[in-house]
């Protein structure tokens, strides 16, 4: 399964202050460690939000709202594309990758959906025969 | 965190640090079947403190020492070797005193340990089916039953397939290293096997009726990229990633939504998984940086590149396809790669010439129970409007297979060729 592992932004992110040498370096011993884990799909770090802009929709109208925006928390500034075998592996990992930020931040975890995920009908019949599998194989 | 939270989190932990912990083991105790107990013990005592203690900080290097403590005592009791047992208090006390930091690896040999690992695990003196299971165990980290469901094989019968493999690799004394030279080549090629072999038991289920069992895909590829990053670049090695990561690409678009199987040329290009091919791409070119000399995994991934960069079925490099297979026939001979050569050559020349290319075919033994083989002449012939012969064909072909999802959809084919006749 994958997920994306959102960072989100700080006061000096959205500053567009660039990260220290250490930062980058631990970073990149992080990142090397994912790859070698055989883990990591994707990787991207982004800009301050000054630098992009939000379109609105509403029926047919579209409004264009230029950056930066103000809920700085809540912003991404950078996230991975990660295939794990579960949701604590994932955890697992973000507990070993360095403070992406000076000061207090935080990482958000989130699933991908896959193509079981968006077709219930066919997840319940997969899990039924799943079970019937199990069944003939012997176990619980 | 509750008791099934920690220990979920425990099994993720052993998932990431498994492959590293077995394999710096193996190479102290010079023993892949102790060193795995070891390290089993070591997740015992975890299973047993972390609940009230909490995950450690560290918790690789937690799992380390206490596996490499528990190497020391058994060498304490059994007194075989002292000098082993010198060596490795010596270990212990220098890893206890400096304090790793949290991403790099607790020593520098981890890689080429792992690698080791990798090639001891999949050793020829196993059987195929013993080195796919035990690779999964001690370089995946997946558990006995998780490998059982997975290859719908009942647990005792893996478990002791393991314990099997793990024996004979001790009384055979099979060393832990990096082959080297000449010997390369061949291990190397073993190793491949058992990963595309993982990758197709999951891609394309020889048994049951589930086509696709993503979890296995997905282990193959993980095993893949863990081997892609490993030094001593190999090309057949990214040829490898290259390829299965272009078929995970169509995972998605290989299945309707009644889970019928859908062909390569029909199949919606918009549900490819574009990352994946830019994965398989990039992986290609990074053989292709390596060697001239293409290998077959390199050949076939440049194959399945050939259709991930076309945009419609229409839009098909058939003359370049051909010519890859006609190099894949140099390098790998085999009645199977004519077979899918056929096929291409019918889609740049017409089915006609194609026919012809697959009349040696059918003499061949190792073809007789082959259902893909009356399944292509069936498809030529219906191209060729003998939709009498077609029907027969794939009446054969559906006869044939063991997963009931193609059986379907062959007798279908069957129906309408009758239909047609």
């Amino acid at each position: 399964m994958k997920f994306m592992v959102i960072v989100k932004a700080t006061k000096e992110s959205e500053a567009g202050v660039l990260p220290s040498n250490e930062l980058m370096e631990a970073m990149g011993k992080f990142n090397e460690e994912l790859i070698k884990a055989g883990v990591l799909l994707a990787a991207e770090g982004l800009q301050s939000s000054s630098k992009g802009a939000r379109v609105k929709f509403a029926g047919n109208s579209r409004t264009v709202v230029d950056g930066p925006f103000a809920e700085t928390k809540e912003l991404v500034a950078g996230f991975w594309l990660w295939q794990v075998s579960s949701k604590e592996e994932a955890i697992e990992w973000v507990k070993r990758c360095p403070s992406p930020h000076e000061g207090e931040c935080e990482i958000e975890i989130r699933q991908v959906f896959e193509m079981e995920d968006l077709s219930p009908a066919m997840s319940e019949r997969v899990r039924r025969k799943e079970e019937l599998l199990r069944a003939q194989i012997g176990q619980k | 965190m509750s008791g099934t939270d920690i220990q979920r989190a425990i099994d993720a932990v052993w998932r990431i640090e498994a492959a590293k912990v077995i394999a710096a083991l193996t190479r102290m105790v010079r023993n892949l079947d102790l060193a795995e107990d070891l390290a089993q013990e070591a997740l015992v005592v975890a299973l047993e403190k972390w609940p009230a203690e909490g995950i450690p900080p560290q918790p690789g290097a937690w799992l380390m020492m206490t596996a490499k403590h528990r190497a020391l005592d058994y060498f304490r009791k059994t007194d075989l070797n002292s000098r082993k047992h010198e060596e490795l208090a010596r270990e212990l006390n220098e890893l206890e005193r400096t304090t790793p930091d949290l991403v790099t690896p607790m020593d520098d040999l981890i890689g080429d340990d792992v690698l080791r690992l990798i090639f001891i695990s999949c050793h020829p003196v196993l059987s195929m089916e013993s080195r796919a299971a035990l690779t999964l165990r001690v370089v995946g980290g997946l558990t006995t039953d998780e490998i059982a469901r997975a290859f719908l094989t009942p647990e005792p019968t893996i478990a002791q397939r393991i314990v099997r493999a793990k024996k004979t690799l001790g009384q055979k004394n099979v060393p832990f290293e990096v082959p080297r030279g000449l010997d390369l080549a061949a291990r190397l090629s073993s190793v491949l096997e058992v990963i595309y072999l993982i990758f197709n038991e999951g891609y394309s289920a020889t048994a049951g009726e589930e086509l696709i069992r993503t979890s296995l895909c997905e282990e193959a590829l993980r095993l893949g990229r863990v081997l892609a990053e490993l030094d001593a670049p190999e090309p057949e090695v990214h040829g490898l990633v290259g390829l299965m990561e272009i078929q995970a690409s169509r995972s998605r678009a290989r299945v309707n939504a009644n889970g019928e199987v859908v062909l390569l040329m029909e199949q919606n290009r918009a549900l490819w998984d574009q990352m994946l091919i830019r994965r398989g791409l990039t992986a290609v070119e990074r053989a292709n940086g390596l060697t001239r000399a293409r290998g077959p995994y390199q050949l076939q991934a440049e194959i399945a590149a050939c259709h991930a960069r076309a945009m419609t079925a229409e839009a098909t490099d058939w003359g370049r396809i051909v010519a890859l297979y006609d190099e894949l026939a140099r390098v790998t001979p085999s009645p199977i790669v004519e077979l899918n050569r056929a096929v291409a050559v019918s889609r740049h020349e017409g089915p006609e010439k194609a026919l012809s290319l697959l009349e040696p075919l059918l003499a061949d033994p190792m073809m007789k129970s082959y259902h893909l083989l009356p399944s292509v002449r069936g498809d030529l012939l219906a191209r060729l409007g003998r939709h009498a012969e077609a029907e027969a064909e794939f009446e054969r072909a559906a006869a044939m297979t063991r997963n009931e999802r193609e059986r379907t959809f062959l007798l279908e084919r069957a129906r309408k060729s009758g239909d047609s006749a």
